[in-house]
């Protein structure tokens, strides 16, 4: 069974971004960039399904520019076997991402796709969603455990009050949630093994689809600044205030 | 200009998220409606018809519907959306899993998490952890949004009195179906409705000591227990108490962190509340940058003398 894995390049989570001071955005010239953290515990959770003998073939997929192609090769190296580059200087949005998903699962026909729940960058959430809903999928989203049983899966949520499990006939989508797994360290042999991957570069149009942002970003603003308070000096200190100051208990 | 919003409730009730969603949907300015998609849910769709401000209450009713799966719940939303400009869901664990699949079939993009309405078309919504604020306008026909609900205050949940109409059930999608749920029963009020949130961190140690330490003060004060990522990721504490970016947004009015550094995703999820109170022992953890009384001691000891002085 083929799995699809879309994993998006962003700023690293280390990294406290800074407003630009003409309000266009933040700024990420020389700031770090990663794989978004939980599209490196969908890699990694493709990868223990092919230790397990469940999955076949993985194949990474990110949409963006050139220098997304650093975080396919991340891919290959945790064990993604080959991987695409859809090219593009545009800004995309989830919907175009979703667009350009559904048009390489028609091609390729993976029986699983799993990604991410979220990018850390614009926090949207909706990605998975969207490529399920386009293509006519069953989804398993906020995932923290997934079990392939002929052509079913199990998928475990994170819902708000605890846990439930969902089971959707294959194939479908997954988006994943921080407690699935905790993704391996990259090694050197295997960063090495990743650079004779095969490497596939598309446009949008290849793939027929029109990736026109439809969400325009009027300003983007600090936000309100909380001032540092007071450290008291012990614990009675600290319910007086509590109580005459703030009157929140 | 008509809006449309998603209730969360259980069948029976309708959960707090929803008043949030009625306010927000009232500030986009027209008449609001609310769809409550279930099995044997009348009883939520009397309880939605009586929140202020609603003017029409839709109510589905069938088996397929009954564990909120999201192909069958978007199905239905899609059915009913051609009247309406607006439809907006709670940015729940619920309200996210569904709004992504209904814009995706209208062929619109979505506003996710907006914390404010400046128009019709225009909103305010936190990006990088909520290190930027974007204002964002949409072009689309129906603009698809999911509403943070620390945004908005709730509707007034009686004093209303729209109609309650009968839809159509959508049919089941045949492609997923509900196995089962492990709820965390708890007495404590729920997260993110809680007045006073106990957050506890990795420098809680264990499991036993998160709950020995931490139970006695969320006791005292009727608080909702809470933790960082770190001790989620440990084990001391379940993951529906995670406070964070990618975790429950929360806004209380006390926020007592205690043995929590502050990562900025942790601070994200907390930073709205409106008195924040740190215990820590390391006098350069971030999270006395956001903390209006910061105590710097190991919280072992001030724990418990903070619960005898309470």
């Amino acid at each position: 069974m083929k799995v699809l894995v879309p994993v998006k390049r962003v700023v690293d989570y280390n990294v406290k971004v800074r407003v630009k001071s003409d309000g266009t955005g933040v700024d990420i010239a020389n700031v770090k960039m990663s794989m978004n953290p939980f599209d490196e515990i969908a890699v990694e959770e493709a990868v223990r399904l092919k230790e397990k003998g469940v999955v076949t073939e993985i194949i990474a997929v990110t949409c963006g520019v050139a220098a997304a192609q650093d975080i396919l090769r991340t891919a290959m190296a945790i064990g993604a076997d080959r991987a695409i580059l859809v090219e593009t200087d545009v800004e995309l949005q989830p919907l175009a991402v979703a667009k350009l998903l559904k048009a390489l699962v028609d091609k390729e026909q993976p029986q699983l796709v799993i990604l991410g729940k979220q990018a850390i960058d614009d926090d949207c959430n909706q990605t998975g969603q969207m490529l399920a809903a386009l293509a006519n999928l069953p989804q398993g989203t906020f995932a923290s455990k997934v079990e392939v049983t002929g052509d079913k899966v199990a998928v475990t949520r994170e819902v708000d009050g605890g846990l439930e499990t969902v089971s959707l006939s294959l194939p479908a989508v997954v988006t994943t949630d921080l407690r699935l797994n905790e993704p391996r360290y990259v090694t050197l042999p295997n960063i090495m093994k990743a650079r004779k991957k095969p490497l596939e570069t598309i446009k949008p149009a290849d793939l027929g689809v029109d990736v026109t942002p439809r969400i325009k970003t009027l300003t983007v603003a600090e936000p309100p600044k909380r001032g540092a308070g007071v450290k008291v000096a012990d614990v009675a200190a600290l319910v007086s205030k509590l109580k005459n100051e703030a009157k929140v208990i | 200009m008509t809006a449309l919003v998603i209730a969360e409730h259980d069948n029976a009730h309708i959960k707090g998220a929803t008043l949030n969603t009625v306010t927000a949907a009232a500030a986009v300015g027209g008449d609001v409606h609310v769809l409550v998609a279930g099995h044997n849910a009348a009883a939520a769709a009397a309880a939605a018809a009586q929140i202020a401000g609603v003017t029409k209450v839709l109510h589905a009713d069938s088996a397929a519907l009954a564990e909120g799966l999201a192909e069958n719940v978007a199905a239905q939303v899609i059915a009913l959306a051609s009247g309406y400009s607006h439809i907006l869901f709670p940015a729940t664990a619920s309200g996210k899993n569904v709004a992504p699949r209904v814009a995706a079939l209208l062929d619109v993009a979505q506003l996710s998490d907006v914390t404010k309405v400046i128009s019709a078309d225009t909103f305010e919504r936190p990006i990088y952890a909520g290190n930027a604020i974007a204002t964002v306008q949409s072009g689309d026909a129906t603009k698809i949004i999911t509403v943070r609900t620390t945004g908005f205050d709730p509707a007034a949940a009686t004093g209303g009195s729209a109609a309650v109409e009968s839809v159509a059930a959508a049919a089941d999608s045949g492609k997923s179906s509900f196995v089962g749920r492990e709820v965390t029963k708890s007495d404590r009020p729920e997260l993110t409705a809680a007045k006073i949130i106990v957050s506890g961190g990795r420098a809680l140690g264990s499991s036993d000591k998160f709950m020995e330490v931490l139970t006695p003060l969320a006791d005292k004060l009727g608080a909702a227990l809470g933790a960082s990522r770190a001790a989620v990721d440990a084990g001391y504490a379940p993951n529906d108490w995670q406070v964070g970016q990618t975790g429950k947004i929360v806004a209380p009015q006390l926020y007592i962190a205690a043995g929590i550094s502050g990562a900025i995703q942790h601070l994200a999820g907390m930073k709205d509340s409106k008195v924040i109170v740190a215990i820590n022992k390391d006098p350069e953890a971030p999270i006395f940058s956001v903390a209006a009384d910061g105590l710097e001691t190991e919280l072992f000891t001030a724990v418990p003398e903070l619960v005898a002085a309470l």
